[in-house]
């Protein structure tokens, strides 16, 4: 019932792991598999090794989490075996990458196999990659279209919240080619500790995730929804199936889920089964509520 | 959570590298319950939490350097109680502990006996100085010790000590992985529960730089049961900062 065809990937259902959560080991993939998710998004991965910031790089806030973990990663040259790890729970696996320029991005792409590509062109606070290249157009363009050049799977993009016109960088990832759009990622955002005055992330500031994100992104996907010809898939803030299908409804073809994992790992069987129990009762389709939102 | 402020009332040099902080703030944790301890400007740790009330700490890396430079009045950010702790099992249990791995076995000794369970303990330490928490865990019951030098105790290890483990209703382990590995070989599997150190980022369950295969130690651990790890990766590599394989 909640089977569908994203990009050309079959999958069995449309809420996937989003990047960064759970997705730096195998065996930590694997058991989000086996947490009943459609497919797995891999931690973004870059040319070399990388620690990220230092702590604190995660906090929970009053409506949501903030977080600057610095894009830590074992580079793609030792990351091959965690994807075929996670592959072995049989669900499509989605490489997340990211570098400084188009190059790099190639790079890594032409060297990892993977049932898809993610480009983070997003990451609000990692300097000189991410979002540095995800505000400006004719990168975006330029970095999609030189991957789609390098690789013969689905090359998704995932852009930032952080731009005054989400839509432009929209249309310049389907300019390159890009097969999907992801949307978003985290909003920049920063807390201070009032007892010290420091800023509580070791990188001083970083990006908001988590329930206070997920109007903004349902605006960003139903926008998206409009502006582009290609697929929109939704992330930010979704906790429950509600959610779920209100991304659906804004234009979503499939989810993602990231901070909710937290204090539910069985988050993915849990809004399947709420989804397809909604479904019933209203007897539509996943078809049917695919941008419904924007037909009333 | 956000971070709490705690402030530093009372410092304990336990050995020449461990001191005891206690701050102003109980935390209520189960024993095995670790906090994220964020010296500001500097690092946020995970520790575990030795009374309700405090952290013990051995100086190692840059953050606890920082920590140890601090006084009564001075002040970190806490985040915690975190993570899943230690489940007490009635009848006689056995405590092994290595070096500062004794920290969040005492508090589960003296909650044992305060709850009618007999506790027999194993504390080794690399000399008689090093060892930490000797007194409580007396108070608790039986103490056998172990050093490497031999300066107190039998010389050798404290897996050495391990004898007659059928007879107790569970046993308890913390220590170095490698200590912890040898007495995972040793004992029975579903009679055994040991508390990890992992490298830990968020501490929320979220990120999952601390994942042994797919457990994450900061959520559905620190504590796993003998049963859990027995098959995993534990004891043969763990994953440093960029989340590469390094050997235990």
């Amino acid at each position: 019932m909640l089977s569908l065809k994203l990009t050309g990937i079959s999958l069995k259902n449309p809420i996937m792991l989003a990047a960064g959560i759970m997705g730096t080991t195998g065996g930590s993939m694997k058991r989000i598999a086996q947490a009943g998710a459609g497919a797995l998004v891999t931690k973004s991965i870059g040319l070399e090794p990388k620690s990220g910031h230092s702590n604190p790089s995660m906090v929970e806030v009053d409506c949501g989490y903030l977080n600057a973990m610095g894009l830590p990663n074992p580079s793609y040259k030792n990351f091959q075996h965690e994807i075929d790890t996670a592959k072995e729970a049989g669900v499509p696996v989605i490489a997340s990458i990211f570098g400084g320029c188009a190059l790099d991005f190639s790079e890594i792409a032409g060297a990892i196999h993977a049932d898809a590509f993610e480009l983070n062109v997003s990451c609000p606070h990692a300097h000189g990659y991410g979002a540095e290249i995800g505000t400006d157009p004719a990168l975006v363009e330029d970095i999609t279209s030189m991957v789609k050049n390098t690789v013969d799977v689905p090359v998704w993009v995932k852009l930032t919240p952080n731009v005054t016109n989400i839509k432009s960088i929209g249309l310049a990832a389907q300019n390159g080619g890009a097969d999907a759009v992801v949307a978003i990622n985290t909003v920049r955002a920063m807390a201070i500790d009032i007892e010290s005055g420091y800023p509580i992330l070791g990188n001083k500031f970083g990006g908001l995730s988590g329930r206070a994100i997920k109007p903004v992104a349902v605006k960003c996907v139903y926008d998206l929804y409009e502006a582009l010809d290609i697929p929109v898939i939704g992330v930010g803030g979704i906790s429950d199936w509600k959610d779920a299908v209100e991304f659906i409804m804004a234009g979503a073809q499939a989810v993602e889920i990231g901070s909710a994992i937290g204090n539910n790992i069985n988050i993915f069987k849990e809004i399947s089964t709420g989804m397809e129990a909604f479904l019933s009762e209203k007897e539509w389709t996943l078809d049917d509520i695919y941008g419904m939102g924007h037909q009333i | 959570m956000k971070p709490v402020n705690a402030v530093i009332t009372e410092i304990v040099e336990e050995t020449p590298t461990i001191r005891t902080f206690f701050f102003e703030t109980s935390f209520d944790p189960e024993p095995g319950q670790f906090v994220m301890a964020w010296i500001r400007g500097v690092d946020e740790i995970p520790m575990a939490l030795s009374y309700d009330n405090a952290i013990t700490v051995q100086n190692v890396g840059p953050a606890t350097s920082a920590l140890f430079e601090l006084g009564n009045g001075d002040s970190i950010g806490i985040r915690g109680p975190l993570g899943k702790g230690f489940d007490r099992k009635p009848g006689h249990i056995l405590l092994i502990a290595g070096g500062v791995g004794a920290a969040p076995l005492a508090p589960l000794a003296e909650k044992a006996i305060s709850e009618g369970i007999n506790v027999t303990t194993l504390l080794g330490a690399k000399t008689k100085e090093e060892l930490v928490f000797k007194k409580r865990f007396e108070k608790a019951g039986d103490v056998l010790i172990a050093t490497d030098d031999g300066s107190e105790g039998k010389h050798g290890y404290v897996t050495q000590l391990i004898n007659n483990n059928e007879s107790y209703s569970q046993i308890y382990c913390c220590g170095p992985e490698i200590m912890m590995k040898k007495v995972l070989d040793k004992v029975p599997l579903s009679k055994s529960q040991f508390s990890l150190h992992r490298y830990i980022k968020c501490g929320i369950g979220i990120c999952g730089a601390c994942c042994v295969d797919g457990l994450r130690v900061c959520k559905d651990g620190p504590v796993f049961s003998g049963e859990v790890l027995k098959h995993s990766e534990f004891g043969i590599y763990r994953r440093n900062e960029c989340g590469e394989r390094v050997k235990v």
